[in-house]
């Protein structure tokens, strides 16, 4: 375990390093990147240019930037935004990081949760009627743009439907944090995250049917019915548990990816302030540092996210050692 | 011949009555099981024995109702303990799956469920039949681990299956196929995928099933010589019909047809020198959409003749039967002769 712990540290260390040397030369080193242009405006004389080089460090040699941008982000905790000057970067992503945490974790219940029961209530009714509508609906919601479905969501319950029974629960549009009113918390979030949870239910769904219908051919599966066990436990216990190694897998890629900034059309359609948001917002600017942390945050739960998804399948799987 | 008649009095353990098993696919009707009669009686072990696809499998799926393919046409009665088994619901097989009729499969590896320990995988189907709590059930999972001569049984009940070694891990699936005391267990090539030495290990385990818990066992396979260590009574079988049925002093003496004579031919001998290849059967086995109207095996047969193109039924003569055209005479001349031929 604690070689483990040490292995996955370093991975991450790594992994942290790269992404953050390509990121920077993306932005500092390719052709026609010159971010003191961008800071400077338009139309900026060559003295105001060379002013604003002088001014953000951007004349110094490249590893002197970068060392200088890593110091203040890692170790010194005071890099600044480029566009906002004097705005600090890191408190700006402490702040939007709990908004997409909250987003995505509630999200993932739901995922999570729909899915299994959909593939498994999918095969238990294998080539019926239910089985088939189900698998037309996961395709329906695979198909549904969030962005566009978030826009119907909001337009039914903030706009045409708001002051009916149904949906005059439904607070404004923005963010509450948990630790301020977890009753508004949960009721600002639960149509954002079934929202961002419709694609992977569906994906899910029919990717667990998928492996569910294999596992049911295996010979374990024929020796549990030898040995007169029911249907359903069949299914629950000895397939579902075999079949989850694939669904595990997904899930640790789609939810380091979402939690990482992957939600954006999901928090600019319901107004949440979150790290996609941030991280649109700095692209658009080409606010450097900000980008840089907020891409050094996702890959960390890039990281993090696959240990846990190793550690689970070490769980699930005893055939597979934690070493 | 009151000896006879008493056993025919006794209801046998289990009586298949023209059992006949179809699919249903694209090219028509499949028949992979054809009219099949046997019986097994208590404290015998019954050998299968066939080439693949010879519908051996199967039937003995059928029996535990087993076959869950939607296209499946099963007919025929099958009587366990007189209890008509054919067309019972999933939920009323269910209790006679793995506490009256138990089964090993072919390869311990697979047909162990991956995830959990071999006790837990005992203690579930202890549980399933019996009203025992977790403590009882996990001991007597340690007891039959014991039994099945597994050392270390203590310790190997919480191994995973992947951690056992082959021969282990079908001592275990057997010591899990015996946890509800079945009285008739159906071992389905179960020494095919382990290593010689462990094979006859397992037979031997087999044996003393039926010596210590006096259970029936139907063992299928298409080797001979596991017919020969264990069994009392062989049926063969070709094309999804019985073309013998032989008592197993018989199969080796005086075997009747001649799809036996090839399966013979092609054990190697243990004494005299080594023939430089095994002699084969020519052709291949037919295809089950498309079987000869007569006998089955006629297109492989060296000693066919006009008759042959009719069926031949399985008529038997003091418990020897086989399905072939030749006269008893005939059998024992052309069997002679092959045996010089193979000398």
């Amino acid at each position: 375990m604690a070689s483990l712990l040490v292995r996955r540290t370093a991975q991450m260390l790594f992994v942290m390093a790269g992404i953050s040397i390509l990121v920077f030369l993306i932005f500092f080193a390719t052709p026609g990147s010159d971010p003191a242009s961008r800071i400077a405006g338009r139309n900026a004389s060559p003295e105001v240019l060379a002013a604003v080089r002088h001014d953000f460090g951007l004349d110094r040699p490249l590893p002197v930037q970068y060392a200088l941008m890593m110091q203040r982000l890692f170790i010194t905790h005071d890099l600044t935004s480029f566009v906002n000057r004097g705005q600090q970067v890191i408190p700006e992503v402490i702040e939007a990081a709990p908004v997409t945490l909250s987003l995505v974790l509630g999200a993932a219940v739901f995922w999570v949760v729909g899915s299994i029961g959909i593939g498994v209530l999918a095969v238990a009714t294998r080539d019926s009627v239910i089985d088939r509508l189900l698998m037309a609906a996961g395709l329906i919601g695979i198909s549904m743009p969030v962005y566009w479905l978030g826009e119907i969501v909001n337009l039914v319950t903030q706009s045409r439907f708001h002051d009916t029974w149904l949906f005059s629960w439904v607070p404004p549009l923005g963010y509450t944090a948990f630790t301020e009113d977890p009753w508004l918390w949960f009721k600002t979030l639960l149509l954002p995250w079934i929202t961002l949870a419709i694609l992977y239910i569906g994906l899910y769904g029919r990717v667990l049917r998928a492996n569910l219908v294999e596992a049911m051919q295996e010979d374990y599966v024929r020796t549990a019915r030898a040995k007169g066990l029911s249907e359903s436990r069949i299914l629950l216990r000895h397939a579902l548990r075999t079949s989850l190694i694939a669904f595990v897998t997904l899930f640790g890629l789609d939810f380091g990816a979402l939690v990482g900034g992957g939600a954006l059309l999901t928090e600019v359609v319901f107004g949440l302030q979150g790290v996609g948001k941030l991280t649109y917002d700095a692209l658009r600017n080409l606010d450097l540092p900000v980008i840089m942390a907020t891409v050094m945050y996702a890959s960390f739960f890039v990281v993090f996210a696959n240990a846990l998804v190793d550690i689970a399948y070490a769980t699930l799987d005893p055939r597979v050692r934690l070493a | 011949m009151p000896e006879a008649l008493e056993s025919r009095l006794e209801v046998p353990l289990l009586e298949v009555r023209d059992l006949r098993v179809s699919f249903r696919t694209e090219r028509g009707l499949l028949l992979a099981v054809d009219t099949i009669s046997f019986r097994v009686d208590t404290r015998e072990i019954v050998g299968v024995v066939g080439e693949s696809g010879s519908g051996k499998t199967v039937s003995l799926m059928s029996v535990m109702g087993l076959i869950t393919d939607p296209n499946a046409v099963i007919g025929g009665s099958i009587l366990y303990k007189g209890r008509e088994l054919v067309g019972l619901s999933q939920r009323q097989l269910r209790s006679v799956r793995g506490s009256e009729i138990a089964m090993i499969f072919q390869d311990p590896m697979t047909a162990l469920t991956p995830v959990y320990t071999i006790g837990w995988q005992i203690e579930e189907q202890i549980r399933a039949h019996l009203d025992l709590p977790r403590s009882k059930a996990r001991r007597r999972a340690i007891e039959l681990l014991g039994e099945v001569g597994i050392p270390d049984p203590a310790s190997t009940v919480d191994r995973f299956p992947h951690e056992l070694s082959g021969g282990m891990r079908q001592r275990a699936f057997i010591a899990m196929a015996l946890s509800c005391n079945p009285s008739l267990l159906i071992a389905d090539e179960p020494t095919t995928a382990l290593d010689v030495t462990v094979q006859a290990q397992i037979l031997e385990l087999l044996e003393k099933l039926r010596r210590d818990f006096g259970s029936s066992i139907i063992i299928v396979t298409h080797d001979l010589g596991v017919v020969a260590e264990i069994a009392d009574r062989v049926m063969v079988m070709y094309a999804g019909r019985i073309v013998e049925r032989v008592s197993k002093r018989d199969i080796f003496t005086r075997p009747w047809h001649p799809y036996t004579w090839a399966l013979h031919d092609s054990i190697p001998p243990l004494e005299g020198d080594k023939p430089h290849r095994l002699p084969s059967i020519p052709g291949s086995p037919p295809s089950l959409t498309s079987l000869p109207p007569g006998c089955a095996f006629a297109p492989r047969c060296r000693y066919r003749f006009a008759k042959c193109a009719e069926r031949p039924a399985l008529e038997s003569e003091e418990g020897h039967a086989a399905a072939c055209h030749l006269s008893v005479d005939e059998r024992a001349r052309f069997y002679a002769t092959r045996r010089q031929e193979q000398a």
